[in-house]
Protein backbone atom coordinates (compact mmCIF):
# COMPACT_ATOMS: atom_id res chain seq x y z
CA UNK A 1 0.00 0.00 0.00
CA UNK A 2 1.20 3.48 -0.89
CA UNK A 3 0.65 6.58 1.16
CA UNK A 4 -2.78 6.57 2.82
CA UNK A 5 -5.43 8.76 1.21
CA UNK A 6 -8.43 7.90 3.35
CA UNK A 7 -8.48 6.47 6.83
CA UNK A 8 -11.39 5.53 9.07
CA UNK A 9 -10.76 4.86 12.76
CA UNK A 10 -13.46 3.30 14.96
CA UNK A 11 -16.25 4.92 12.97
CA UNK A 12 -19.67 4.37 14.43
CA UNK A 13 -22.89 5.44 12.69
CA UNK A 14 -26.38 5.25 14.11
CA UNK A 15 -29.85 5.52 12.61
CA UNK A 16 -31.76 6.44 15.76
CA UNK A 17 -31.13 3.51 18.07
CA UNK A 18 -29.80 1.21 15.37
CA UNK A 19 -26.01 1.00 15.23
CA UNK A 20 -25.41 0.47 11.53
CA UNK A 21 -21.62 0.74 11.83
CA UNK A 22 -20.13 -0.57 15.07
CA UNK A 23 -16.75 1.13 15.02
CA UNK A 24 -15.05 0.21 11.76
CA UNK A 25 -11.47 1.06 10.81
CA UNK A 26 -9.86 0.76 7.39
CA UNK A 27 -7.62 2.58 4.98
CA UNK A 28 -7.49 3.35 1.29
CA UNK A 29 -4.10 4.17 -0.23
CA UNK A 30 -3.60 6.81 -2.88
CA UNK A 31 -4.10 5.30 -6.33
CA UNK A 32 -5.68 2.07 -5.08
CA UNK A 33 -8.93 0.36 -5.94
CA UNK A 34 -10.37 -1.00 -2.71
CA UNK A 35 -13.46 -3.21 -2.69
CA UNK A 36 -15.98 -3.17 0.13
CA UNK A 37 -18.00 -6.37 0.21
CA UNK A 38 -20.79 -7.65 2.37
CA UNK A 39 -24.30 -9.06 2.44
CA UNK A 40 -27.43 -6.91 2.19
CA UNK A 41 -27.71 -4.64 5.19
CA UNK A 42 -24.07 -5.09 6.21
CA UNK A 43 -23.46 -1.32 6.17
CA UNK A 44 -21.67 -0.74 2.85
CA UNK A 45 -23.88 2.13 1.71
CA UNK A 46 -23.80 3.61 5.19
CA UNK A 47 -19.99 3.57 5.10
CA UNK A 48 -19.86 5.42 1.77
CA UNK A 49 -22.49 7.95 2.81
CA UNK A 50 -20.49 8.68 5.94
CA UNK A 51 -17.31 9.27 3.93
CA UNK A 52 -19.06 11.63 1.49
CA UNK A 53 -20.66 13.60 4.33
CA UNK A 54 -24.27 12.54 3.79
CA UNK A 55 -24.21 10.99 7.27
CA UNK A 56 -22.31 12.04 10.38
CA UNK A 57 -20.52 9.45 12.47
CA UNK A 58 -21.54 9.34 16.14
CA UNK A 59 -18.00 8.30 17.11
CA UNK A 60 -14.60 7.78 15.53
CA UNK A 61 -12.66 9.81 12.98
CA UNK A 62 -12.24 10.05 9.22
CA UNK A 63 -9.02 11.41 7.77
CA UNK A 64 -8.61 12.39 4.14
CA UNK A 65 -5.29 13.53 2.67
CA UNK A 66 -4.00 14.22 6.15
CA UNK A 67 -6.89 16.17 7.68
CA UNK A 68 -10.03 15.30 9.62
CA UNK A 69 -13.17 15.45 7.47
CA UNK A 70 -15.85 13.92 9.68
CA UNK A 71 -18.55 16.48 10.36
CA UNK A 72 -17.90 18.41 7.13
CA UNK A 73 -21.17 18.53 5.14
CA UNK A 74 -21.40 16.80 1.75
CA UNK A 75 -21.56 19.97 -0.33
CA UNK A 76 -18.16 21.04 1.02
CA UNK A 77 -16.49 17.64 0.75
CA UNK A 78 -16.86 17.53 -3.03
CA UNK A 79 -14.61 20.57 -3.04
CA UNK A 80 -11.86 18.29 -1.69
CA UNK A 81 -12.25 15.91 -4.61
CA UNK A 82 -14.49 13.27 -2.99
CA UNK A 83 -17.14 12.29 -5.56
CA UNK A 84 -19.85 9.81 -4.66
CA UNK A 85 -21.93 7.82 -7.16
CA UNK A 86 -24.80 6.86 -4.87
CA UNK A 87 -26.60 3.55 -4.76
CA UNK A 88 -29.49 3.57 -7.21
CA UNK A 89 -27.87 6.09 -9.58
CA UNK A 90 -29.88 9.16 -8.59
CA UNK A 91 -29.59 11.07 -11.84
CA UNK A 92 -31.74 14.22 -11.96
CA UNK A 93 -34.73 12.78 -13.82
CA UNK A 94 -36.17 15.94 -15.39
CA UNK A 95 -32.82 17.32 -16.51
CA UNK A 96 -31.20 16.32 -19.78
CA UNK A 97 -28.05 14.24 -20.02
CA UNK A 98 -26.17 17.45 -20.79
CA UNK A 99 -27.59 19.23 -17.74
CA UNK A 100 -26.82 16.25 -15.49
CA UNK A 101 -23.21 16.30 -16.61
CA UNK A 102 -23.07 20.05 -15.98
CA UNK A 103 -24.45 19.43 -12.48
CA UNK A 104 -21.44 17.22 -11.84
CA UNK A 105 -19.21 20.21 -12.52
CA UNK A 106 -21.36 22.54 -10.39
CA UNK A 107 -18.52 23.30 -8.02
CA UNK A 108 -16.50 24.89 -10.81
CA UNK A 109 -17.18 28.27 -12.39
CA UNK A 110 -17.55 26.69 -15.79
CA UNK A 111 -17.67 23.25 -17.35
CA UNK A 112 -14.26 21.94 -18.40
CA UNK A 113 -14.59 21.00 -22.11
CA UNK A 114 -11.81 18.41 -21.92
CA UNK A 115 -13.55 16.66 -19.00
CA UNK A 116 -16.79 16.65 -20.97
CA UNK A 117 -15.12 15.20 -24.05
CA UNK A 118 -13.35 12.64 -21.88
CA UNK A 119 -16.65 11.49 -20.32
CA UNK A 120 -18.45 11.37 -23.66
CA UNK A 121 -15.51 9.39 -25.02
CA UNK A 122 -15.81 6.86 -22.18
CA UNK A 123 -19.58 6.62 -22.67
CA UNK A 124 -20.46 7.21 -26.34
CA UNK A 125 -24.04 6.29 -25.46
CA UNK A 126 -24.34 9.51 -23.48
CA UNK A 127 -23.28 11.46 -26.55
CA UNK A 128 -26.13 9.87 -28.52
CA UNK A 129 -28.62 10.75 -25.79
CA UNK A 130 -27.16 14.16 -25.04
CA UNK A 131 -30.45 16.13 -25.19
CA UNK A 132 -32.65 13.37 -23.77
CA UNK A 133 -34.24 13.76 -20.35
CA UNK A 134 -32.39 11.51 -17.88
CA UNK A 135 -35.53 9.98 -16.38
CA UNK A 136 -36.22 8.27 -19.71
CA UNK A 137 -32.79 6.63 -20.02
CA UNK A 138 -32.43 2.88 -19.49
CA UNK A 139 -30.99 1.68 -16.19
CA UNK A 140 -27.56 1.04 -17.70
CA UNK A 141 -27.51 4.43 -19.40
CA UNK A 142 -28.46 6.08 -16.12
CA UNK A 143 -25.57 4.30 -14.41
CA UNK A 144 -23.17 5.56 -17.09
CA UNK A 145 -24.58 9.05 -16.60
CA UNK A 146 -24.18 8.83 -12.82
CA UNK A 147 -20.53 7.81 -13.20
CA UNK A 148 -19.93 10.41 -15.92
CA UNK A 149 -21.49 13.09 -13.74
CA UNK A 150 -19.14 12.20 -10.86
CA UNK A 151 -16.14 12.37 -13.21
CA UNK A 152 -17.16 15.92 -14.19
CA UNK A 153 -16.37 16.89 -10.58
CA UNK A 154 -12.67 15.96 -11.08
CA UNK A 155 -12.59 13.31 -8.33
CA UNK A 156 -9.43 12.35 -6.51
CA UNK A 157 -11.40 9.78 -4.50
CA UNK A 158 -14.33 8.13 -6.26
CA UNK A 159 -16.94 6.28 -4.20
CA UNK A 160 -18.93 3.82 -6.31
CA UNK A 161 -21.95 2.13 -4.72
CA UNK A 162 -22.96 -0.98 -6.67
CA UNK A 163 -22.30 0.36 -10.17
CA UNK A 164 -23.25 -3.02 -11.64
CA UNK A 165 -26.67 -3.26 -10.01
CA UNK A 166 -29.33 -4.42 -12.44
CA UNK A 167 -27.08 -4.39 -15.50
CA UNK A 168 -26.52 -7.02 -18.18
CA UNK A 169 -23.20 -8.94 -17.86
CA UNK A 170 -21.76 -7.28 -20.93
CA UNK A 171 -22.52 -3.81 -19.57
CA UNK A 172 -21.12 -4.78 -16.17
CA UNK A 173 -17.86 -5.75 -17.85
CA UNK A 174 -17.84 -2.39 -19.67
CA UNK A 175 -18.39 -0.49 -16.46
CA UNK A 176 -15.62 -2.41 -14.68
CA UNK A 177 -13.24 -1.74 -17.58
CA UNK A 178 -14.03 1.95 -17.31
CA UNK A 179 -13.45 1.90 -13.55
CA UNK A 180 -10.02 0.46 -14.26
CA UNK A 181 -9.35 3.20 -16.83
CA UNK A 182 -10.42 5.89 -14.39
CA UNK A 183 -8.11 4.42 -11.78
CA UNK A 184 -5.19 4.22 -14.22
CA UNK A 185 -5.73 7.93 -14.86
CA UNK A 186 -4.91 8.50 -11.16
CA UNK A 187 -8.25 8.36 -9.36
CA UNK A 188 -8.46 6.36 -6.13
CA UNK A 189 -11.57 4.17 -6.01
CA UNK A 190 -13.61 2.72 -3.14
CA UNK A 191 -15.93 0.22 -4.75
CA UNK A 192 -18.99 -1.35 -3.13
CA UNK A 193 -20.17 -4.45 -4.97
CA UNK A 194 -22.39 -7.50 -4.67
CA UNK A 195 -20.49 -8.93 -7.56
CA UNK A 196 -17.58 -10.15 -5.41
CA UNK A 197 -15.61 -12.13 -7.98
CA UNK A 198 -15.42 -9.31 -10.48
CA UNK A 199 -14.85 -6.66 -7.83
CA UNK A 200 -11.96 -8.57 -6.27
CA UNK A 201 -10.44 -9.26 -9.66
CA UNK A 202 -10.36 -5.52 -10.23
CA UNK A 203 -9.40 -4.35 -6.74
CA UNK A 204 -5.96 -4.20 -5.13
CA UNK A 205 -7.46 -5.05 -1.77
CA UNK A 206 -10.80 -5.70 -0.17
CA UNK A 207 -12.65 -5.52 3.13
CA UNK A 208 -15.62 -7.64 4.10
CA UNK A 209 -18.32 -6.08 6.26
CA UNK A 210 -20.78 -8.08 8.32
CA UNK A 211 -23.56 -6.37 10.30
CA UNK A 212 -21.58 -3.21 10.79
CA UNK A 213 -18.18 -4.74 11.49
CA UNK A 214 -15.16 -5.55 9.33
CA UNK A 215 -14.58 -9.27 9.59
CA UNK A 216 -12.03 -9.92 6.85
CA UNK A 217 -9.43 -8.07 4.88
CA UNK A 218 -6.79 -8.97 2.33
CA UNK A 219 -5.64 -8.60 -1.24
CA UNK A 220 -8.06 -9.46 -4.02
CA UNK A 221 -6.58 -12.93 -4.72
CA UNK A 222 -6.37 -13.74 -0.98
CA UNK A 223 -10.01 -12.95 -0.40
CA UNK A 224 -11.03 -14.80 -3.55
CA UNK A 225 -9.27 -17.87 -2.17
CA UNK A 226 -10.81 -17.51 1.29
CA UNK A 227 -13.40 -20.20 2.05
CA UNK A 228 -15.67 -17.85 3.95
CA UNK A 229 -15.76 -15.42 1.04
CA UNK A 230 -16.36 -18.22 -1.42
CA UNK A 231 -19.22 -19.56 0.66
CA UNK A 232 -20.87 -16.27 1.39
CA UNK A 233 -20.43 -14.33 -1.83
CA UNK A 234 -19.64 -16.76 -4.60
CA UNK A 235 -22.29 -19.24 -3.62
CA UNK A 236 -19.90 -22.20 -3.51
CA UNK A 237 -20.41 -25.25 -1.36
CA UNK A 238 -17.55 -25.76 1.03
CA UNK A 239 -16.77 -29.31 1.98
CA UNK A 240 -16.17 -29.33 5.72
CA UNK B 1 -68.07 41.90 -27.51
CA UNK B 2 -67.32 45.04 -25.53
CA UNK B 3 -68.22 43.16 -22.39
CA UNK B 4 -66.08 40.22 -23.41
CA UNK B 5 -62.98 42.39 -23.73
CA UNK B 6 -63.81 44.24 -20.51
CA UNK B 7 -63.90 40.99 -18.60
CA UNK B 8 -60.89 39.60 -20.41
CA UNK B 9 -58.79 42.62 -19.42
CA UNK B 10 -60.06 42.39 -15.85
CA UNK B 11 -59.33 38.67 -15.83
CA UNK B 12 -55.79 39.12 -17.12
CA UNK B 13 -55.14 41.83 -14.54
CA UNK B 14 -56.25 39.65 -11.66
CA UNK B 15 -54.78 36.56 -13.22
CA UNK B 16 -51.32 38.06 -13.55
CA UNK B 17 -51.37 38.87 -9.84
CA UNK B 18 -52.51 35.33 -9.02
CA UNK B 19 -49.69 34.01 -11.19
CA UNK B 20 -47.04 36.06 -9.38
CA UNK B 21 -48.29 34.83 -6.00
CA UNK B 22 -48.74 31.25 -7.25
CA UNK B 23 -45.06 31.14 -8.22
CA UNK B 24 -44.15 31.58 -4.57
CA UNK B 25 -46.24 28.57 -3.57
CA UNK B 26 -44.92 26.41 -6.35
CA UNK B 27 -41.22 27.31 -5.94
CA UNK B 28 -41.27 26.53 -2.23
CA UNK B 29 -43.25 23.37 -2.82
CA UNK B 30 -40.56 22.31 -5.28
CA UNK B 31 -37.68 22.50 -2.83
CA UNK B 32 -39.49 21.49 0.37
CA UNK B 33 -42.63 19.55 -0.70
CA UNK B 34 -44.41 21.92 1.61
CA UNK B 35 -47.31 24.33 1.09
CA UNK B 36 -46.19 27.60 2.60
CA UNK B 37 -49.58 28.73 3.87
CA UNK B 38 -48.06 31.93 5.22
CA UNK B 39 -47.26 33.07 1.67
CA UNK B 40 -50.52 35.07 1.53
CA UNK B 41 -49.08 37.22 4.34
CA UNK B 42 -45.81 37.59 2.45
CA UNK B 43 -47.90 39.09 -0.34
CA UNK B 44 -49.70 41.36 2.14
CA UNK B 45 -46.41 42.58 3.59
CA UNK B 46 -45.38 43.65 0.09
CA UNK B 47 -48.41 45.91 -0.19
CA UNK B 48 -47.68 47.56 3.17
CA UNK B 49 -43.95 47.86 2.57
CA UNK B 50 -44.44 49.60 -0.76
CA UNK B 51 -47.24 51.74 0.67
CA UNK B 52 -44.93 53.16 3.32
CA UNK B 53 -42.18 53.97 0.86
CA UNK B 54 -44.46 55.39 -1.82
CA UNK B 55 -46.28 57.47 0.81
CA UNK B 56 -42.95 58.87 1.99
CA UNK B 57 -42.13 59.83 -1.58
CA UNK B 58 -45.35 61.41 -2.80
CA UNK B 59 -47.58 61.92 0.24
CA UNK B 60 -51.21 61.56 -0.77
CA UNK B 61 -50.24 61.61 -4.39
CA UNK B 62 -51.62 64.64 -6.20
CA UNK B 63 -48.90 66.91 -7.46
CA UNK B 64 -46.70 64.07 -8.62
CA UNK B 65 -45.23 65.26 -11.91
CA UNK B 66 -45.76 63.02 -14.92
CA UNK B 67 -42.05 62.43 -15.34
CA UNK B 68 -41.88 61.18 -11.74
CA UNK B 69 -44.58 58.56 -12.18
CA UNK B 70 -42.46 55.76 -13.75
CA UNK B 71 -39.83 56.39 -11.10
CA UNK B 72 -42.37 56.12 -8.26
CA UNK B 73 -43.78 52.98 -9.87
CA UNK B 74 -40.40 51.27 -10.03
CA UNK B 75 -39.58 52.23 -6.45
CA UNK B 76 -43.01 50.88 -5.45
CA UNK B 77 -42.41 47.51 -7.11
CA UNK B 78 -38.95 47.22 -5.61
CA UNK B 79 -39.94 48.24 -2.09
CA UNK B 80 -42.87 45.79 -2.12
CA UNK B 81 -40.66 43.03 -3.47
CA UNK B 82 -37.85 43.66 -0.99
CA UNK B 83 -40.14 43.93 2.06
CA UNK B 84 -41.83 40.66 1.17
CA UNK B 85 -38.51 38.96 0.41
CA UNK B 86 -37.23 39.87 3.87
CA UNK B 87 -40.42 38.55 5.46
CA UNK B 88 -40.21 35.34 3.41
CA UNK B 89 -36.56 34.87 4.35
CA UNK B 90 -37.35 35.37 8.05
CA UNK B 91 -40.33 33.04 7.77
CA UNK B 92 -38.14 30.22 6.51
CA UNK B 93 -35.55 30.87 9.21
CA UNK B 94 -37.99 31.09 12.10
CA UNK B 95 -40.95 28.89 11.17
CA UNK B 96 -39.48 26.13 9.00
CA UNK B 97 -35.74 25.67 9.34
CA UNK B 98 -35.78 24.68 13.03
CA UNK B 99 -38.39 22.02 12.23
CA UNK B 100 -36.34 20.77 9.29
CA UNK B 101 -33.27 20.45 11.52
CA UNK B 102 -35.20 18.21 13.88
CA UNK B 103 -36.79 16.14 11.13
CA UNK B 104 -40.29 17.14 12.24
CA UNK B 105 -43.32 15.51 10.58
CA UNK B 106 -45.19 17.34 7.77
CA UNK B 107 -48.07 18.24 10.07
CA UNK B 108 -45.76 20.30 12.28
CA UNK B 109 -44.81 22.43 9.27
CA UNK B 110 -48.47 23.03 8.49
CA UNK B 111 -49.24 24.16 12.04
CA UNK B 112 -46.16 26.37 12.01
CA UNK B 113 -47.28 27.92 8.71
CA UNK B 114 -50.75 28.69 10.04
CA UNK B 115 -49.25 30.17 13.21
CA UNK B 116 -46.89 32.38 11.21
CA UNK B 117 -49.78 33.47 9.01
CA UNK B 118 -51.87 34.56 12.00
CA UNK B 119 -48.90 36.28 13.55
CA UNK B 120 -48.13 38.33 10.45
CA UNK B 121 -51.70 39.41 9.74
CA UNK B 122 -52.30 40.31 13.39
CA UNK B 123 -49.06 42.26 13.46
CA UNK B 124 -50.11 44.20 10.36
CA UNK B 125 -53.51 44.88 11.88
CA UNK B 126 -51.89 46.27 15.06
CA UNK B 127 -49.37 48.37 13.15
CA UNK B 128 -51.92 49.80 10.74
CA UNK B 129 -54.93 50.41 12.98
CA UNK B 130 -56.95 47.45 11.77
CA UNK B 131 -57.94 49.38 8.65
CA UNK B 132 -59.12 47.09 5.91
CA UNK B 133 -59.57 49.80 3.31
CA UNK B 134 -56.28 51.60 3.03
CA UNK B 135 -55.67 53.33 -0.25
CA UNK B 136 -52.48 53.93 -2.10
CA UNK B 137 -51.42 57.47 -2.84
CA UNK B 138 -53.05 58.45 -6.12
CA UNK B 139 -49.79 59.32 -7.79
CA UNK B 140 -51.05 58.97 -11.33
CA UNK B 141 -54.28 59.30 -13.29
CA UNK B 142 -55.57 56.02 -14.57
CA UNK B 143 -56.26 57.18 -18.11
CA UNK B 144 -57.79 55.27 -21.00
CA UNK B 145 -54.98 54.42 -23.38
CA UNK B 146 -56.95 52.83 -26.20
CA UNK B 147 -60.09 50.85 -26.84
CA UNK B 148 -60.65 47.39 -28.27
CA UNK B 149 -64.11 47.09 -29.73
CA UNK B 150 -65.44 49.64 -27.26
CA UNK B 151 -63.69 48.13 -24.25
CA UNK B 152 -61.30 50.54 -22.58
CA UNK B 153 -57.75 49.56 -21.84
CA UNK B 154 -56.49 51.72 -19.01
CA UNK B 155 -52.90 52.53 -18.20
CA UNK B 156 -52.99 50.85 -14.79
CA UNK B 157 -54.29 47.55 -16.10
CA UNK B 158 -51.79 47.53 -18.93
CA UNK B 159 -48.91 48.32 -16.59
CA UNK B 160 -49.93 45.53 -14.22
CA UNK B 161 -50.23 42.94 -16.97
CA UNK B 162 -47.04 43.93 -18.76
CA UNK B 163 -44.90 44.17 -15.64
CA UNK B 164 -46.22 40.86 -14.30
CA UNK B 165 -45.49 39.12 -17.60
CA UNK B 166 -42.04 40.68 -17.62
CA UNK B 167 -41.29 39.33 -14.15
CA UNK B 168 -42.52 35.88 -15.12
CA UNK B 169 -40.32 35.86 -18.21
CA UNK B 170 -37.38 36.92 -16.08
CA UNK B 171 -38.04 34.14 -13.55
CA UNK B 172 -38.36 31.56 -16.30
CA UNK B 173 -34.93 32.54 -17.66
CA UNK B 174 -33.47 32.59 -14.17
CA UNK B 175 -34.65 29.07 -13.41
CA UNK B 176 -33.70 27.58 -16.76
CA UNK B 177 -30.42 29.24 -17.62
CA UNK B 178 -28.58 30.34 -14.49
CA UNK B 179 -26.59 28.40 -11.94
CA UNK B 180 -28.92 29.62 -9.20
CA UNK B 181 -31.87 28.29 -11.18
CA UNK B 182 -30.17 24.99 -11.76
CA UNK B 183 -29.43 24.60 -8.06
CA UNK B 184 -33.11 25.22 -7.27
CA UNK B 185 -34.14 22.60 -9.81
CA UNK B 186 -31.58 20.11 -8.52
CA UNK B 187 -32.76 20.50 -4.91
CA UNK B 188 -36.37 20.13 -6.12
CA UNK B 189 -35.60 16.92 -7.97
CA UNK B 190 -33.28 15.20 -5.49
CA UNK B 191 -31.94 17.18 -2.55
CA UNK B 192 -29.41 14.69 -1.10
CA UNK B 193 -27.85 14.18 -4.54
CA UNK B 194 -27.80 17.94 -5.13
CA UNK B 195 -25.67 18.20 -1.98
CA UNK B 196 -23.25 15.65 -3.46
CA UNK B 197 -22.81 18.02 -6.42
CA UNK B 198 -21.68 20.76 -4.05
CA UNK B 199 -25.00 22.55 -3.63
CA UNK B 200 -25.72 24.01 -0.20
CA UNK B 201 -29.31 22.91 0.39
CA UNK B 202 -30.05 25.39 3.19
CA UNK B 203 -28.83 28.31 1.11
CA UNK B 204 -30.81 27.18 -1.89
CA UNK B 205 -33.99 26.90 0.17
CA UNK B 206 -33.43 30.39 1.59
CA UNK B 207 -32.92 31.80 -1.90
CA UNK B 208 -36.07 30.10 -3.12
CA UNK B 209 -38.10 31.76 -0.36
CA UNK B 210 -36.52 35.09 -1.26
CA UNK B 211 -37.41 34.74 -4.95
CA UNK B 212 -40.98 33.74 -4.08
CA UNK B 213 -41.12 36.73 -1.73
CA UNK B 214 -39.85 39.14 -4.38
CA UNK B 215 -42.58 38.08 -6.80
CA UNK B 216 -45.33 38.01 -4.15
CA UNK B 217 -44.31 41.42 -2.82
CA UNK B 218 -44.35 42.93 -6.30
CA UNK B 219 -47.85 41.50 -6.68
CA UNK B 220 -48.77 43.11 -3.35
CA UNK B 221 -47.79 46.51 -4.72
CA UNK B 222 -49.71 45.96 -7.96
CA UNK B 223 -52.75 44.84 -5.98
CA UNK B 224 -52.54 47.90 -3.73
CA UNK B 225 -52.54 50.21 -6.75
CA UNK B 226 -55.74 48.64 -7.97
CA UNK B 227 -57.77 47.85 -4.84
CA UNK B 228 -58.25 48.86 -1.24
CA UNK B 229 -55.95 46.87 0.94
CA UNK B 230 -55.56 45.92 4.59
CA UNK B 231 -54.13 43.35 6.98
CA UNK B 232 -56.62 40.74 5.79
CA UNK B 233 -56.01 41.29 2.07
CA UNK B 234 -53.84 38.20 1.70
CA UNK B 235 -56.47 35.58 2.32
CA UNK B 236 -58.60 35.55 -0.83
CA UNK B 237 -55.83 36.18 -3.40
CA UNK B 238 -53.65 33.73 -1.45
CA UNK B 239 -56.20 30.95 -1.64
CA UNK B 240 -56.86 31.70 -5.33
CA UNK B 241 -53.15 31.71 -6.11
CA UNK B 242 -52.70 28.43 -4.26
CA UNK B 243 -55.56 27.02 -6.33
CA UNK B 244 -53.84 28.38 -9.45
CA UNK B 245 -50.59 26.65 -8.51
CA UNK B 246 -52.43 23.36 -8.06
CA UNK B 247 -54.35 23.94 -11.29
CA UNK B 248 -51.11 24.37 -13.22
CA UNK B 249 -49.43 21.45 -11.44
CA UNK B 250 -47.86 22.22 -8.05
CA UNK B 251 -44.08 22.42 -8.31
CA UNK B 252 -44.24 23.35 -11.99
CA UNK B 253 -43.18 26.92 -12.62
CA UNK B 254 -44.78 27.49 -16.01
CA UNK B 255 -47.83 25.70 -14.65
CA UNK B 256 -48.21 28.32 -11.92
CA UNK B 257 -48.07 31.10 -14.50
CA UNK B 258 -50.61 29.42 -16.74
CA UNK B 259 -52.85 28.45 -13.83
CA UNK B 260 -52.89 31.99 -12.45
CA UNK B 261 -53.75 33.66 -15.74
CA UNK B 262 -56.33 31.03 -16.59
CA UNK B 263 -58.05 31.22 -13.23
CA UNK B 264 -58.24 35.02 -13.41
CA UNK B 265 -59.68 34.98 -16.92
CA UNK B 266 -62.19 32.19 -16.36
CA UNK B 267 -63.56 33.55 -13.10
CA UNK B 268 -64.25 36.88 -14.78
CA UNK B 269 -65.45 35.70 -18.18
CA UNK B 270 -68.11 33.68 -16.42
CA UNK B 271 -69.95 36.95 -15.90
CA UNK B 272 -70.89 36.79 -19.58
CA UNK B 273 -72.93 33.65 -19.04
CA UNK B 274 -76.59 34.59 -18.51
CA UNK B 275 -77.61 34.06 -14.91
CA UNK B 276 -74.09 34.54 -13.53
CA UNK B 277 -72.73 37.70 -11.94
CA UNK B 278 -69.71 38.72 -9.89
CA UNK B 279 -71.11 36.89 -6.85
CA UNK B 280 -70.18 33.69 -8.65
CA UNK B 281 -66.55 34.62 -9.23
CA UNK B 282 -65.09 32.70 -6.31
CA UNK B 283 -67.37 29.71 -6.76
CA UNK B 284 -66.35 29.38 -10.39
CA UNK B 285 -62.66 29.61 -9.58
CA UNK B 286 -62.86 26.53 -7.40
CA UNK B 287 -65.27 24.73 -9.68
CA UNK B 288 -62.65 25.02 -12.43
CA UNK B 289 -60.03 23.66 -10.06
CA UNK B 290 -62.13 20.65 -9.10
CA UNK B 291 -63.04 19.89 -12.70
CA UNK B 292 -59.46 20.06 -13.95
CA UNK B 293 -58.20 17.89 -11.11
CA UNK B 294 -60.87 15.29 -11.84
CA UNK B 295 -59.43 14.78 -15.30
CA UNK B 296 -55.79 15.66 -14.63
CA UNK B 297 -55.04 14.96 -10.97
CA UNK B 298 -51.53 16.36 -11.29
CA UNK B 299 -52.67 19.67 -12.79
CA UNK B 300 -52.37 21.06 -16.29
CA UNK B 301 -48.59 20.93 -16.64
CA UNK B 302 -47.84 18.69 -13.65
CA UNK B 303 -45.91 15.46 -13.79
CA UNK B 304 -47.95 12.44 -14.68
CA UNK B 305 -48.21 10.04 -11.80
CA UNK B 306 -45.94 7.05 -11.96
CA UNK B 307 -43.08 8.70 -13.81
CA UNK B 308 -39.68 7.04 -13.56
CA UNK B 309 -37.92 8.17 -10.41
N1 LIG C 1 -32.35 5.57 6.84
C1 LIG C 1 -32.24 4.48 7.62
N2 LIG C 1 -32.94 4.38 8.77
C2 LIG C 1 -32.82 3.29 9.55
N3 LIG C 1 -32.03 2.26 9.29
C3 LIG C 1 -31.31 2.29 8.17
C4 LIG C 1 -31.37 3.41 7.26
N4 LIG C 1 -30.54 3.17 6.23
C5 LIG C 1 -29.99 1.96 6.47
N5 LIG C 1 -30.45 1.44 7.62
C6 LIG C 1 -30.06 0.14 8.21
O1 LIG C 1 -28.66 0.15 8.34
C7 LIG C 1 -28.13 -1.13 7.98
C8 LIG C 1 -27.06 -0.97 6.91
O2 LIG C 1 -27.66 -0.49 5.72
P1 LIG C 1 -26.86 -0.20 4.40
O3 LIG C 1 -27.78 0.47 3.44
O4 LIG C 1 -25.61 0.50 4.74
O5 LIG C 1 -26.54 -1.68 3.89
P2 LIG C 1 -25.79 -2.17 2.59
O6 LIG C 1 -24.61 -2.94 3.03
O7 LIG C 1 -25.54 -1.04 1.66
O8 LIG C 1 -26.87 -3.16 1.97
P3 LIG C 1 -27.28 -3.46 0.44
O9 LIG C 1 -26.31 -4.45 -0.09
O10 LIG C 1 -28.63 -4.08 0.56
O11 LIG C 1 -27.27 -2.18 -0.29
C9 LIG C 1 -29.32 -1.97 7.53
O12 LIG C 1 -29.67 -2.81 8.59
C10 LIG C 1 -30.41 -0.97 7.27
O13 LIG C 1 -31.66 -1.51 7.57
MG1 LIG D 1 -26.22 -0.55 -0.16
Amino acid sequence: MTESMLGLVDVEVRYGNIRALKGISFEVGAGEIVALLGANGAGKTTTQKTISGMLRPSAGSITYEGSRIDGIPAHELIGLGICHVPEGRHVFPRMTVAENLEMGAFRFKRVDRTDLEHVLGLFPRLQERYRQVAGTLSGGEQQMLAIGRALMGKPRLLLLDEPSMGLAPLVVQQIFDIVRQINTAGVTVLLVEQNAAQALALANRGYVLETGEIVLTGTGPDLLADDRVRAAYLGEEIAS
Amino acid sequence: MTQFFDYLILGLTRGSMYALIALGYTLVYGVLQLINFAHSEVFMSGAFGSYIIVHLMVGKGPGTATWEVPFVFIVGVLSGAITAAIIAWLLERVAYRPLRRRGAPKLAFLISAIGASFFLSTLASKLFNSQTSNQFPAFFRNTVLFSIDGAHVRSLELIIIVSALGMMFFLDRLVNTTKLGRSIRAVSEDAPTAALMGINIDKTISRTFVIGGLLGGAAGFLFGLNYDFGFNMGFVPGVKAFAAAVLGGIGNIRGAMLGGLLLGVVENLVNLVPGFNTAWTDVVAFLVLVLVLMFRPTGLLGERLGRAA
